[in-house]
């Protein structure tokens, strides 16, 4: 088996794990951060980063500050890590994503992160309606994500990405249009659309029965109704849950979704290197204290390979299968689909196999009926 | 133990459940000092745990005892223990025709039930002496005299002086003991005739064989006499003889005419030592076999699958092991295109059935499929051929059958009078046909009907018992069979019949039972990727029809950070939970949906 080869730039995941609180339905690692802890991580990202460089000598050409709240960890200290991984990894003509949650006065933080260079902002709005953001526990109100949407552009940065939630508390249809409406009117080039789920162990599943959520059909209808009208206002729908304007999808996450390999820095964050998979443990402490990631075996085969790219619109493509693998796609992959095409979830041709919207919807039967 | 004949007491004990025979038992072990205090464990007859779970025996046992009587002597007791239930009447029937007496137990509160009847009239029959007894009597609603009353009205046996007893305290059992030496005759026969001895009882023991459980009516039986089975014409070495004693086997030199005993012989299962048959020697065999003898008749049959097709070999070798010891045990391969492979197994009745069941899974730890329980159909074809059927998959083409019989039940039930029209509606929703009605005492009744088999296996006792507060029991026999209005339903999903599920039925109640078993399929099939349309039909003929609904939401929506573990685990799982799910075509059912239809009145 081929692996994706050693001299392919890398993306790079740094995970920021601070918060300010937690959201009741995100089961993300992150805590709240003092001064002094973000003070330490910072310290301990940017060593971690220069001996992932010494070891690897690869470069990268996509960074991707998630969280948690990236933004909380401040101007300063985002621009000293990003300094660290330009050194050490190069990024040149590098997608520079920062993940931001709206708040106030948000004009000088998105300057400085400009001027350091990151060219891309993922602002978590969730929603357009008070309501929904206050039953999803959300510190910010519409117009402060539009403030900041504003800041941004002002800023210089031309290239956003804004979060939305679909299966949310008191959300209705019209709400959601609403919603879809609002992120057109800001003029953003990418949208996240995430149905909610429900992860055990949040606060969300704890008082599941008292959530008045939208029933399995529902929920289904909303997102294919959104879908729709993304691609009304201009968004072409690329995966599952994303959504860009041409020419501005997400570089970093399509290297997830294509299996390439990627190095992920700090607490919970995963990696995929030189054909191996391994992540840190979920504490911040054991990644301070400098413990190595644990190993999760190898990765990209012909099965992950085929279970990541059935995420994305282009699918599984011959194209793609073959510059990889060297053969065509297997027939027995090909005779899976057959009944999923005559129920309209598949799609299966010349060029591949795909998912259609409501393929995506059951992705997860439909995949674990196909490997 | 050269005790003369004339100091030896056979005898079983006739109960209905819970009134008390294990206990009465247990307190006769103690009165005859045959087991320690420290040993007595509640009710040692029943040693099978089952049966001391379900409080009911289902093999019969056999012990003697050594009773130190008033008179001074000593007399050999032989409890013959019988199975209670009406599966397993027949080897009531042998267990009888080993005693020259019977006492039968009465709750003194709940006075006589259909199986104490049953019995005790099988035990009349064979020519036994009946020592009535009143247990319980230390209940505060016990009524004896109303009870003895009963007795006398119903079965026509003196039963003004019958001990009135709790076997629990253990107030009055001496009397019960001196009844036993003054009442029950001593056995007769002839020690110097040829050997006839009837078994009663056989079960595989992993060390001797099988130990065949006997009375000797004539002659004598040693170890090393080659003895002939007289209905399997089978002959074997006897290795040992004996006693079985509270606490364990005695060997002993010789057995003779009036005794109970055991005697083992280096037989592999006990289908070669069946209850009820003669056994002889065979170099001096008996003119004629005792009279009786029957082999087993499974008289119900369902498949048995394993839930996991590779354990197909495992089933085999459980229900070999089962039949070791149960002869009345039948199966035989199967294959069905929706379970795999499997067995066609015949039991006596539906507890036998269930008894099977729980043991296979929890002695042998199988998870498996039952299909839905079928009688033994006759089925007569233009031809002029008759088909004998116990598997729906055999149903011949409607075209070619010139008439259907199915098997008829001479049912009673016994019934406190409050509840006659609970029960005769019941009855009636079963097909039954009225026969009469008798009052035992002024408020307890005896309604006799004819019931089809096919009625009664699968929940009529469980229904009657709903209806009835738990206060009717219910007995039946087989009287022949009948010309019915039969029909095969055949269950499809996504227009595929699922062999599993057919199953043959009157036809006036395919209606309303193929339109639950659609309602329960719909409801235990989970959605799936496609509609899954469920159909019940007969012949072509759609009668019923529900939808399962496609499966519309299912997706990790977010698969980010690239942890590709979380998504590959979970798919894993998924994948895992399609395990315990059959796919029949396109359609993925779960097991237990099959065994949901089997208990659509829940």
């Amino acid at each position: 088996m081929m692996s994706a080869g050693n001299s392919l730039p890398l993306g790079i995941y740094v995970h920021i794990p601070f918060c300010d609180a937690k959201c009741p339905y995100c089961d993300f690692y992150s805590m709240r951060g003092s001064e002094e802890r973000m003070d330490a991580y910072t310290d301990a990202l940017v060593s971690s980063l220069k001996q992932w460089s010494q070891t690897l000598r690869r470069p990268a050409d996509t960074l991707y500050f998630g969280g948690g709240t990236p933004s909380l960890l401040g101007a300063r200290r985002l621009a000293r890590i990003l300094r660290a991984a330009r050194e050490d990894f190069f990024l040149e003509q590098a997608e520079i994503t920062v993940e931001a949650n709206p708040s106030r006065e948000m004009d000088e933080l998105f300057s400085s992160l400009a001027q350091s260079g990151v060219n891309r902002l993922s602002i978590g709005l969730q929603s357009a309606n008070e309501e929904e953001l206050r039953l999803l526990g959300r510190r910010h109100t519409a117009a402060q994500a539009l403030d900041a949407v504003r800041a941004a552009q002002r800023a210089g940065i031309r290239n956003i990405s804004l979060d939305l939630m679909i299966g949310i508390a008191g959300q209705t249809c019209d709400s959601l249009r609403r919603s879809i409406d609002f992120c057109a009117q800001l003029e953003v080039t990418h949208l996240s659309a995430y149905l909610l789920k429900i992860e055990e162990g949040t606060a969300y599943a704890k008082r599941r029965e008292e959530l008045c959520l939208p029933n399995e059909d529902e929920a289904a209808d909303w997102y294919l109704m959104a879908c729709e009208e993304m691609k009304r206002a201009g968004y072409e729908q690329y995966e599952i849950s994303n959504f860009a304007k041409p020419g501005f999808q997400s570089r970093h996450n399509l290297k997830y979704w294509h299996c390439e390999e990627y190095l992920g820095i700090g607490p919970a964050a995963h990696s995929f290197v030189d054909g191996r998979r391994f992540f840190y443990p979920r504490s911040l402490r054991s990644f301070l204290s400098g413990e190595p990631p644990v190993q999760d075996g190898t990765g990209g085969d012909a099965e992950e390979y085929a279970m990541l790219c059935l995420r994305l619109c282009e699918g599984l493509t011959e194209q793609g299968y073959r510059s990889r693998f060297g053969r065509p796609i297997p027939q027995q992959y090909r005779r899976w689909a057959q009944p999923f095409c005559r129920a309209g979830l598949v799609v299966c041709d010349d060029t591949g196999i795909r998912l259609t919207p409501r393929g995506f919807l059951v992705s997860n039967a439909l995949l674990a009926s196909l490997l | 133990m050269a005790v003369s004949r004339d100091k030896i007491r056979n005898f079983s004990i006739i109960a209905h459940i819970d009134h008390g025979k294990s206990t009465l038992a247990d307190r006769i072990l103690e009165q005859t000092k045959s087991v320690s205090l420290r040993d007595m464990e509640n009710q040692l007859l029943d040693d099978m745990d089952l049966e001391r779970e379900r409080g009911i025996t289902i093999k019969a046992h056999a012990v003697s005892l050594v009773y130190h009587a008033k008179d001074g002597q000593d007399y050999i007791f032989n409890l013959i223990d019988t199975p209670g239930h009406v599966d397993f009447n027949y080897e009531v029937s042998r267990s009888l025709a080993a005693c020259e007496g019977a006492v039968l137990i009465v709750d003194a509160s709940q006075g006589i039930e259909a199986q104490t009847l049953a019995n005790t009239y099988l035990a009349v029959d064979a020519g036994l002496e009946i020592v009535p007894v009143i247990n319980k009597i230390d209940l505060p609603s016990a009524d004896p005299d109303k009870v003895c009353a009963e007795i006398e009205d119903v079965i026509g046996i003196p039963a003004q002086d019958a001990p009135r007893v709790s076997a629990k305290t253990g107030v009055n059992i001496g009397e019960v003991m001196e009844r036993i030496v003054r009442d029950i005759p001593a056995p007769d026969g002839d020690e110097s005739a040829p050997l006839k001895a009837l078994i009663f009882d056989s079960y595989y023991d992993a060390y001797k064989g099988v130990i065949v459980y006997i009375r000797l009516k004539d002659g004598q039986v040693r170890p090393g006499d080659t003895i002939r089975m007289m209905a399997t014409g089978a002959e074997f070495t006897v290795v040992e003889v004996g006693y079985k004693r509270a606490t364990g086997f005695e060997p002993a030199d010789v057995l003779s005419a009036g005794q109970v005993g055991y005697l083992a012989a280096s037989i592999k299962a006990v289908r070669e030592a069946r209850v009820g048959d003669t056994v002889t020697l065979a170099d001096n065999p008996a003119e004629e076999p005792l009279p009786g003898y029957r082999p087993a008749q499974p008289m119900v049959f369902c498949g048995i699958y394993p839930a996991d097709g590779a354990r197909y070999g495992d089933l085999r070798d459980a229900l070999e092991k089962l039949q070791l010891n149960d002869a009345a045990l039948s199966f035989e391969p199967e294959t069905s295109a929706a379970l795999g492979f499997g067995f066609r197994c015949g039991f006596l009745g539906l507890l036998h059935m269930e008894i099977i069941q729980e043991r296979l899974e929890r002695e042998y730890s199988l998870d498996l499929v039952t299909t839905a329980p079928s009688v033994v159909y006759h089925i007569t074809k233009t031809s002029g051929e008759m088909v004998a059927i116990d598997n729906p998959t055999n149903y011949p083409d409607p075209a070619e059958i010139k008439y259907a019989e199915e098997p008829i039940t001479n049912a009673h039930i016994y019934a406190p009078s409050d509840y006659v029209g609970n029960i005769m509606e019941l009855c009636q929703e079963r097909r039954g046909v009225f026969k009469d009605m008798k009052y035992i005492d002024t408020d307890r009744v005896d309604i006799h009907y004819e019931l089809p088999l096919n009625e009664i296996i699968y929940d009529f006792f469980d229904a009657l018992k709903s209806r009835t507060r738990g206060y009717a029991s219910f007995d039946y026999e087989l009287c022949g069979y009948a010309k019915s209005n039969l029909v095969k339903l055949d269950i499809m999903l996504n227009g595929e019949v699922v062999d599993a599920l057919s199953f043959i039925i009157h036809a006036d109640k395919a209606y309303p039972r193929a339109r639950k078993m659609a309602e329960k399929l719909a409801e235990k099939i989970p959605r799936q990727l496609f509609e899954v349309p469920i159909q019940a039909c007969i012949g072509g003929r759609i009668i019923a029809r529900e939808t399962v609904r496609a499966l519309r939401k299912d997706v990790l929506a977010k698969c980010y950070g690239g942890d590709i573990t979380r998504k590959k685990k979970l798919l894993e799982k998924q994948k895992e939970g399609k395990k315990r799910m059959r796919q029949l075509g396109t359609v993925e059912v779960p097991q237990e949906a099959f065994m949901s239809v089997l208990k659509l009145d829940e």
